[in-house]
């Protein structure tokens, strides 16, 4: 048993963590899908205070509102949307992945740029919708 | 373990079988992909339920978050979005919190944290939808 304790106490070799990869875009991406969710974890937050401020009444709702037309306020709520969109895409990217699909190095690396190009895009659009339907520009 | 040194008596049946940093299986793993799949949809509707609520004052708000398809929508999509993300967040944990004490306590303020987002919500919602 003496041979055993040696070998145990000896430091194991370790896998290598981030630090020593070259950043790569597959990889930016799944430290991204982890940072979007995280942050709507916390952003749900938001949604849970505009609806309990809608439930509560007319003065609630308004400073919701108030507090979303400041310049923080939309910085947070793009913020927001940018996320959301980015996690969902990043899921189905990874649920395609699941499927052992689009596993191959161009594959992969179409997806992940999919990714990215895809929820900017898509923020972008629906912001644009979204000040179209606040009645644009006045 | 053959052609392995180690220490352990535990056999490689009983690693596998739930030890791993949660101590479970891959429950949590599917019902994210469950959860995911759901959320796709809920996602998408949400969004179109908030722009089409931009702009508007109080009372039309009040009256579409209360209409029974809006409601049953957002409740929905609470419910699915609570327990998605208290497997994410319960994942990141795991992943970097390895002092036992800190482990358990993050686990449950992330119980904490997600059942009371998620009530406060879902209360709000049944609160305009029964119009108390």
């Amino acid at each position: 048993m003496a041979d055993f304790d040696a070998a145990s106490t000896r430091a194991r070799p370790l896998s290598p963590h981030l630090q020593i990869y070259r950043p790569m875009l597959t990889m930016m991406m799944s430290i991204v899908h982890r940072i979007t969710g995280a942050a709507l974890y916390f952003g749900t937050l938001l949604l849970a205070w505009w609806l309990i401020a809608a439930a509560a009444g007319p003065n609630a709702y308004a400073n919701v509102e108030w507090f979303m037309g400041t310049l923080i306020g939309k910085l947070i709520l793009f913020g927001y949307t940018w996320a959301l969109i980015h996690h969902m895409l990043g899921g189905v990217r990874h649920l395609i992945w699941d499927t052992l699909h689009g596993l191959e190095p161009a594959e992969r690396e179409m997806l992940a740029l999919g990714t990215l190009v895809g929820s900017i895009t898509l923020t972008v659009l629906v912001w644009v919708v979204g000040y179209l339907a606040m009645g644009g520009p006045r | 373990m053959i052609g392995q040194r180690s220490t352990e008596l535990r056999t490689p049946m009983r690693r596998v079988r739930g030890l791993g940093p949660g101590h479970s299986g891959t429950t949590h793993f599917w019902h994210q992909r469950i959860t995911s799949v759901a959320g796709i949809p809920l996602t998408i509707a949400m969004v179109v339920i908030i722009i089409a609520l931009l702009g508007r004052t109080p009372a039309t708000a009040l009256q579409t978050l209360s209409s029974p398809v809006v409601a049953v929508i957002m409740l929905l999509f609470i419910i699915n979005s609570a327990y998605h993300m208290w497997i994410g967040m319960q994942e990141i944990i795991l992943d970097y919190v390895h002092d036992e004490g800190w482990k358990l306590l993050s686990l449950m303020a992330n119980t904490f944290y997600v059942i009371a987002v998620a009530f406060a919500s879902c209360f709000a919602i049944l609160k305009m939808s029964f119009g108390v």
